[in-house]
C-alpha cells in the first residue's frame, strides 16, 4: 500500500521528520510501537518507533536517523511523494504503570522514540522525569516537545555545550540513587542502553529497555531479529521490542548487529558507483 | 461431460518422459528454472500414456478434483488452449501446481499405469498446458463481470486463500485478500525459491484473480492493522484465515544466535522475498561463507541448501533420520543430489561455536541410530554419545520446521487453538461465528495442494451460509 508523505522537517542534521498518511495504524497504535516501511520500490525493509499522529490528518510521524542506504532513501522522500510501503502497527506496546516515579532516557535519536512513552507515562498518572542525550547542543532533537509531556527535562551533551556535560547515564547517577525511580525505560545506542542497565542493576526500579536489532518482517516469521532475554530466546519484533534491561544480553545483541557492517557499507559504495560511473 | 473422440491409441508402455533440466553446471551459478518443462512431442507420448480410465482415480485423488483425464485428453489431440480451459473449471493455478505440488503423494499415486509402469507424468503435463496458456490471462478474466456479491475478506495470501478467492469472485462475491508482507504469494514467494518457481508464473496466475476482480491489499496484518472485529464492523460478512505457519522453530542449542546462524524462513526469505542472491544490486544481504551446514530434511532444507549451493558454498545437509525418511519433494532431493549437495544422515547438531567476534565457525554432531517407530510411525533417531564431532562451518540454517503464526491468535482469544493451530469443524468454520480457517494454520507444515483443498472446502461453507442467509447485509 502506497502512503503519502503529508510534511518533512529537518530537526538537527541527518536527523529528519516525516509526516506520513496512516488511517489504520492512526487509528490503532500505542506508544512503544513500530512499524516496518520499504522507502522505495528497490529499498530494503527496516523499523522505525511511531512517534506521534494525528487523527485528524490520519497521520502518524516517524523520526529517522540518516545513517545508511535505506534510511537516506526514507529521508530523500519529498512531501507528496508516496513511501513504497508501509506496514504496522508492530510490537507490543510499552509497558506502563501509574502513580510511580519514572525515569525516561534516551540518546540520539532514541529521543524521538522515548517521546510517545514519556507522554504515555505521564497521562498514565506517573510523575516522569525525561534524561536526554545529545552529541552537541545542536544535536537536540524536540525539546518542546517533551518539555510539554512530561515533569522534569534534562539534557546531557557530550562536549558540555548544553546542559550536563557527560552522556545520559552520568547524568542518571548524578540525580539519582537506589530508590529515586520505580520504574525506567531506555532507549537509544546499545551501548548506552547496557550502561543505563549496569547503572542501574540492583537499584529499586524496574528498567525496560526498547532494543533496536535487524529485522526484516516484523511479524515473527524469520527469527532475524532473534534476542536473549534472561537465557531465553526472544523475537524482538512480536516479543519486545521492549525488555527487562536487566535481563537482556545487549553484547550478543552488538554482535549480531554488526552481521552485516562491512555489506551495507558495500551496498552504500555501490548506490555511490552507479550515481557516476557507467562501469 | 462427454468422453472425448480419442485421435490416440493408449500406450503406457512408453517410457515416461522426463522434465528437460537445465544442466547441473549451469544451475550452480543461476537463479534460473531448474526443470525446463516438456516439448511438444514429449507431451505427444506422455499424454497418449493415459489410458482414459473409465473410473479415473487419478481425479479423485487430486485434493482440487481436476478434470486430469480430460485435459489429458486434450492434450493429446494438441488442443493445449482448451486443456487448459478444462484445468480452470477447477484452478487458476496450474503453473504453480504444475511446479511444486507434491504429485507422486496425490494424483501420480493413484494413476492406473502406475501400478505397472510408471505413473502418468500429471504434474509435468499440468505444467505444460499452464506454460502455453500463459499470455492468454488477461483474455481468461475479461469474461468474468465485477463482482456485486457479499464482501468477504481473505487472510494471508498464501495457496489457501488464492484459492478460495478464485471460487468466491467465481460465486460473485466481492473478494479481499489482506496480506502482511509487501509481495503475494505466501511461501509460493518467501519460501519457494525463483529456480523452483519463475516468479513472473506466480504474479501472472494471481494477476489473473485480480483481473477477475479479486482485490489484494498488501502491509496489512489482521491483528494489528486492524481486528477481525473490525473487519466485519467494515461489512466483511464471512473471514477466512490462511495465515499459514510461518513461525521457526528454533534448534534449542547453544551458540544458537551466533552471527551466520539463520533459520530457514530468514534465510530463504532474505533470499527469495528481498532477492539478496542479487546483492548489491539487491539492497538486503545475507552471508553466505564458504561451508553451509542446513539442518533438516524437507523442502526447507532442500530449498536453502540449494540456494547456498548457488551462492558458492560448499554445502551439506544434516539430517536425523535416513534418505527414506525425507520429507521432501522427491524431485526436489534428487536436483539437490545432482548439484553436488552433500548428505549426512543420522546425523544432528548439539552445540555451535563462534570465533571471538561472534561467527559461527564450528557445528558440533552426533551420530544417530534409528529406534522404535514413534508417533509418526517413522522410526526415531537415538543419539549415539560416543560419536560426537565438530566440524568447521561459516553458515547454519536450521530447517526444522515451522508453527502456525501466531500474530493473530495472540490478540483473538476467541479463537480456539491447539499447540497454536486453530481449531475448525467440518465446515472449516473457527470457534467465531462465519470466521474460518485452512491450509498450514490448521494443520502445521503441511503441501501447497493441501491448502488449497482447504481453501477450497472454506469458500464452499462461506458460500453454503451466505447464500442461505441473504437478508444479513
Ligand atoms: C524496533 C526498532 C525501532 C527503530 N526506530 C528507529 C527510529 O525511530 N528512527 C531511526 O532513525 N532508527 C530507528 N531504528 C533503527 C533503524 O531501523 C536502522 O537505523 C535502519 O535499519 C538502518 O538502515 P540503513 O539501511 O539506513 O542502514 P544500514 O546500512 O543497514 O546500517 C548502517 C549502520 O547502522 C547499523 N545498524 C543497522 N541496523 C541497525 C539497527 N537496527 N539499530 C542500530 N544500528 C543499526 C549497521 O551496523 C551499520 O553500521 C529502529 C530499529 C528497530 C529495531
Ligand atoms: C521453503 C518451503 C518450501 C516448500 N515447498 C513446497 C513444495 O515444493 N510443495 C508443496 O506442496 N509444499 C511446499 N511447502 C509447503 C507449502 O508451501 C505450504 O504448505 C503452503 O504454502 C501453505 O499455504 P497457506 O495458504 O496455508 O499459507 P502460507 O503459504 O504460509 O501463506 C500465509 C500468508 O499469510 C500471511 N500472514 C500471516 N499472518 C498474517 C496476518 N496476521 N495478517 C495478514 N497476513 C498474514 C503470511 O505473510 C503469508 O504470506 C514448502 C514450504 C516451505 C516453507
Ligand atoms: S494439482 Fe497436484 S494433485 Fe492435482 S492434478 Fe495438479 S499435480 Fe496432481
Ligand atoms: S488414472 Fe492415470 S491413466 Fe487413468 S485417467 Fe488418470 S492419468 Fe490417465
Ligand atoms: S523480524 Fe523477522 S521475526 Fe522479527
Amino acid at each position: 500500500m502506497m502512503n503519502r508523505v503529508l510534511a518533512k522537517r529537518e530537526l538537527a542534521p541527518l536527523v529528519t521528520l516525516l509526516e506520513v498518511e496512516a488511517p489504520r495504524i492512526q487509528r490503532r497504535w500505542k506508544a512503544g510501537q513500530f512499524i516496518i516501511i520499504r522507502p522505495l520500490e528497490s529499498s530494503e525493509r527496516i523499523p522505525l518507533t511511531i512517534v506521534d499522529s494525528d487523527p485528524v490528518r490520519q497521520s502518524i510521524t516517524m523520526v529517522i536517523q540518516a545513517i545508511g542506504k535505506t534510511t537516506r532513501e526514507a529521508v530523500s522522500l519529498e512531501p507528496q511523494a508516496l513511501m513504497c510501503d508501509l506496514v504496522g502497527p508492530l510490537g507490543e506496546p510499552a509497558t506502563m504503570t501509574t502513580g510511580k516515579n519514572v525515569v525516561c532516557m534516551a540518546g540520539g535519536v532514541g529521543v524521538a522514540e522515548l517521546l510517545p512513552v514519556a507522554k504515555a507515562f505521564h497521562e498514565a498518572g506517573n510523575r516522569v522525569v525525561a534524561l536526554c542525550g545529545a552529541r552537541s547542543d545542536n544535536y537536540r532533537i524536540l525539546d518542546t516537545e517533551l518539555q510539554a509531556a512530561v515533569d522534569e527535562l534534562h539534557w546531557a551533551t557530550d562536549d558540555g555545550t548544553y546542559g550536563f556535560h557527560g552522556n545520559v547515564v552520568q547524568l542518571l547517577q548524578s540525580l539519582a540513587g537506589p530508590d529515586t525511580f520505580q520504574e525506567g525505560h531506555v532507549i537509544g545506542p546499545i551501548p548506552m542502553m547496557k550502561a543505563a542497565a549496569e547503572a542501574t542493576r540492583g537499584w529499586n526500579m524496574k528498567l525496560h529497555a526498547s532494543l533496536n536489532p535487524v529485522m526484516i518482517d516484523g511479524t515473527g516469521m524469520c527469527g532475524g531479529c532473534r534476542v536473549t532475554v534472561g537465557n531465553e530466546v526472544k523475537f524482538a519484533c512480536v516479543d519486545g521490542p521492549e525488555f527487562d534491561a536487566h535481563l537482556v544480553d545487549f553484547d550478543e545483541l552488538t554482535r549480531r548487529n554488526r552481521a552485516y557492517r562491512e555489506m551495507e557499507q558495500e551496498a552504500l559504495a555501490h548506490k555511490c558507483r552507479v550515481g557516476l560511473d557507467v562501469r | 461431460m462427454a468422453a472425448p473422440p480419442l485421435k490416440y491409441k493408449p500406450n503406457p508402455k512408453a517410457p515416461r518422459q522426463a522434465l528437460p533440466l537445465l544442466d547441473a553446471h549451469v544451475r550452480a551459478h543461476s537463479a534460473d528454472e531448474v526443470a525446463l518443462g516438456f516439448t511438444p512431442e514429449q507431451v505427444s507420448v506422455e499424454a497418449q500414456r493415459c489410458l482414459q480410465c473409465a473410473k479415473p482415480t487419478c481425479v479423485e485423488a487430486c485434493p482440487l478434483h481436476i478434470d486430469i483425464k480430460r485435459f489429458i485428453a486434450r492434450l493429446a489431440e494438441g488442443e493445449f488452449q482448451s486443456a487448459h480451459d478444462v484445468i480452470s473449471e477447477q484452478s487458476p493455478f496450474p503453473g504453480v501446481c504444475g511446479r511444486v505440488c507434491q504429485h507422486e503423494l496425490f494424483c501420480e499415486d493413484a494413476c492406473i499405469v502406475g501400478r505397472k509402469w510408471d505413473p502418468v507424468a500429471i504434474g509435468s503435463l499440468e505444467r505444460f498446458a499452464a506454460d502455453h496458456a500463459r499470455l492468454r490471462m488477461k483474455e481468461l478474466a475479461a469474461s468474468y463481470p465485477k463482482p456485486t456479491g457479499p464482501k468477504v475478506a481473505l487472510v494471508g495470501s498464501g495457496p489457501a486463500s488464492l484459492i478460495a478467492a478464485y471460487d468466491l469472485v467465481r460465486w460473485n462475491y466481492q473478494v479481499t485478500i489482506f496480506e502482511a508482507l509487501h509481495k503475494l504469494g505466501g511461501v509460493l514467494a518467501y519460501g519457494i525459491p525463483n529456480f523452483r518457481l519463475p516468479r513472473e508464473i506466480l504474479r501472472e496466475e494471481i494477476a489473473r484473480l485480480q483481473n477477475m476482480g479479486v482485490e489484494f491489499v498488501v502491509d496489512f496484518i489482521a491483528g494489528k492493522t486492524a481486528t477481525l472485529k473490525e473487519l466485519m464492523e467494515e461489512g466483511y460478512q464471512a473471514i477466512f484465515i490462511g495465515t499459514g505457519a510461518g513461525l521457526p522453530h528454533m534448534m534449542g542449542i547453544p551458540g544458537e544466535n551466533l552471527v551466520g546462524v539463520y533459520t530457514a524462513n530468514e534465510f530463504l526469505t532474505r533470499i527469495n522475498l528481498m532477492e539478496a542472491f542479487k546483492f548489491p544490486d539487491a539492497p538486503t544481504p545475507v552471508r553466505i561463507g564458504k561451508r553451509t551446514i542446513v539442518v533438516g530434511g524437507g523442502n526447507s532444507a532442500m530449498d536453502a541448501a540449494r540456494w547456498a549451493n548457488r551462492m558458492g558454498s560448499e554445502t551439506t545437509i544434516l539430517y536425523r533420520r535416513g534418505r527414506v525418511e525425507l520429507k521432501a519433494r522427491l524431485e526436489e532431493i534428487e536436483h539437490a543430489e545432482e548439484e553436488g549437495i552433500k548428505f549426512e544422515f543420522l546425523a544432528a547438531p548439539v552445540a555451535l561455536y563462534g570465533d571471538e567476534n561472534g561467527y559461527v565457525k564450528e557445528i558440533e554432531c552426533i551420530r544417530m541410530e534409528l529406534g522404535e517407530p514413534d508417533e509418526s510411525g517413522r522410526r526415531a533417531p537415538v543419539p549415539i554419545e560416543a560419536s560426537r564431532h565438530r566440524i568447521p562451518v561459516d553458515t547454519v540454517v536450521a530447517a526444522i520446521g515451522q508453527a502456525p503464526n501466531p500474530t493473530l491468535q495472540k490478540v483473538t482469544p476467541q479463537l480456539i487453538t491447539r499447540r497454536g493451530r486453530i481449531l475448525i469443524d467440518e465446515q472449516g468454520e473457527t470457534s467465531m461465528p462465519r470466521v474460518y480457517a485452512g491450509g498450514d494454520v490448521v494443520r502445521g507444515g503441511s503441501t501447497v495442494i493441501l491448502a488449497m483443498k482447504d481453501g477450497r472446502a472454506a469458500a464452499k461453507a462461506i458460500h453454503d451460509t451466505l447464500s442461505s442467509t441473504p437478508e444479513v447485509q
